[in-house]
């Protein structure tokens, strides 16, 4: 057991012309070791509930538990849950700003207190982990491609060794092959680090290949809470919230109604292809 | 905390005073506040602080989120009051020590307060009721004339509507910044004086960075769409007065007749 959410409301503005529910009863338990995949279109809470998770937010009711503890008693180290809950946010120049790459990942491990050597060794781990290598270490954080950018972000938070991940939205704004590359960094993470990751983003083709588990945000509330197989079954629904399944679901669902006999929870290009091969070969 | 500034932030309701031209907002806001200075007596301020409450009700503007305002010059006032309380001569009423608070020493720290709060409160409802667009475009057109001498109206009055327009999306920027730190465990808040401003580091070169990139975005943006400053530059909404300015141009007239009308009347 993980981490816990129960009952968590946060409202903007309480007691204002203003006032909005962000979160509305939330509940989600995300268990050790989970890949969770976290969709919603804009507004929808998601990324007001990620803050959560680390404490950067304060829920206005509700209660959330870490490894049991629960993160709002009296006297909780919320430094300490910062450097187990990691949270990268969607913009690295929100938090570049050192002289070079290798102090910028510096920085997280120097605020936990660690001795030098351990920084060090830390930050050139976290470097390696994101692919990059030593002849990024002296270069300005600014001088860098927006996907290297990135990959130093992810590397200043993973730098803490965290036990959980929650990245917002690491691939917007990326092309295809850096998309494809960090995402399979993510997932080399979760694999061999077992670190729990939390990944929230817009496309429903990561979600299907990546995540064992989805949940979707509307209007501040988690709709659904189940496999991407399960949760895409029900795309007519996501289209009313202003989300989609992956395009493959689609035509999955058109082959069926001109009456190809193929099940209809196929997510993957990689899974269609297969099915379909099976039914040309018959 | 920088959130509780209400200086210089629009509360979005349909009011009269909404809807006012802002040259009738900007010359009303001078001849309040010239009115404050006019005055010396018990009188003159009752008839200020009846018209002040009469315009707020007008706003329809929460008070309380008015007085919000009052909070950034709390510091201000007390030694403004505080000096005036105990370092004006005349007939001592109560000693403490080497503390002398007079007659004389009392009503002006009165009349201070008084007159710093109104001033406060006079010049948030304009910038309550009125767009910091409108209010620009009020100033060019108020100031106008001294485009004749040389004055860059057009090209001041543009840094102002642009400077006020970055003040929340930079207000915003700082919060997301400093919550991406606080996940890498920056501090904020513990410490002595020299660790609070090294760990402001982290926050000031990234804020930094992003406000010059949205500075040159912004010039390219304006160039792109041909802007070459206010020379034959012509507006979508052009300032038109109403009748309901003409009357509170009167209306305006009128309390300032007032106002000097009571300082001489004995």
């Amino acid at each position: 057991m993980a981490i816990k959410v129960e009952h968590l409301n946060h409202i903007y503005g309480e007691g204002t012309a203003f006032e909005q529910y962000a979160l509305k009863d939330v509940n989600v338990t995300i268990e050790d070791g989970q890949f969770v995949g976290l969709i919603g279109h804009t507004g929808s809470g998601k990324s007001t509930l990620i803050q959560h998770l680390n404490g950067l937010l304060r829920g206005s009711s509700g209660s959330i538990y870490y490894n049991g503890e629960n993160i709002y008693s009296e006297g909780y180290d919320m430094k300490s849950l910062r450097s187990k809950v990691g949270l990268v946010f969607q913009y690295p120049e929100h938090q570049l700003f050192e002289v070079d790459v290798f102090s910028d990942v510096c920085f997280g491990p120097k605020n936990l207190g660690l001795s030098k050597d351990e920084i060090e060794e830390r930050a050139k781990g976290a470097l390696e982990q994101v692919g990059l290598d030593e002849s990024f270490y002296r270069k300005s954080p600014f001088e860098l491609s927006g996907g290297q950018k990135r990959r130093v972000a992810i590397a200043g938070v993973l730098a803490m060794e965290p036990e959980v991940l929650i990245l917002d939205e690491p691939t917007a704004g990326l092309d295809p092959k850096g998309r494809d590359e960090i995402l399979d960094e993510i997932k080399a993470l979760h694999r061999e680090k077992k670190i729990t990751i939390i990944l929230v983003s817009h496309s429903m083709e990561d979600m299907a290949r990546y995540a064992d588990r989805l949940l979707v945000m509307n209007h501040g509330e988690k709709v659904f809470d189940d496999s991407p197989k399960n949760v895409f079954k029900h795309y007519k629904e996501l289209e009313k919230m202003g989300l989609a399944a992956p395009q493959i679901t689609y035509v999955v669902h058109e082959l069926r109604e001109h009456g190809v006999d193929i099940a209809d929870d196929l997510t993957t290009v990689e899974e269609a292809r297969d099915a379909i091969l099976k039914i040309l070969r018959r | 905390m920088l959130r509780e500034i209400t200086l210089g932030q629009y509360y979005p309701v349909d009011s009269v005073i909404h809807r006012l031209d802002p040259r009738t907002k900007l010359f009303g806001t001078l001849i309040f506040i010239v009115s404050l200075f006019i005055t010396t007596t018990v009188w003159g301020y009752l008839l200020a602080t009846a018209a002040l409450i009469w315009v707020i009700k007008l706003t329809k503007v929460p008070f309380s989120f008015m007085v919000k305002g009052l909070k950034a010059i709390l510091f201000l006032l007390l030694i403004s009051v505080s000096f005036n309380l105990f370092l004006t001569s005349g007939e001592v009423l109560v000693q403490i020590w080497i503390f002398k608070i007079t007659r004389e020493g009392l009503r002006m720290a009165g009349f201070m307060a008084v007159r710093l709060i109104y001033l406060v409160l006079g010049s948030t409802i304009m910038t309550l009721t009125t767009t910091p667009n409108e209010l620009t475009d009020g100033l060019e057109k108020s100031m106008g004339f001294l485009n004749k001498v040389g004055v860059p109206v057009h090209e001041i009055s543009m840094m102002m509507s642009i400077a006020l327009r970055f003040i929340p999306i930079l207000v915003e920027e700082t919060d997301k910044i400093m919550k991406a730190q606080m996940a890498r465990g920056a501090d904020f808040e513990t410490g002595n004086l020299i660790q609070k401003v090294k760990a402001m580091v982290p926050l000031l070169v990234p804020l930094f960075i992003s406000a010059f990139r949205r500075a040159t975005d912004l010039a390219m943006a304006m160039e792109a769409r041909c802007y070459r400053g206010g020379d034959g530059r012509t507006k979508m909404k052009p300032l038109q007065y109403a009748f309901r300015d003409r009357a509170a141009y009167g209306l305006q007239l009128f309390y300032l007749a007032g106002m000097i009308g009571l300082r001489f009347y004995r």
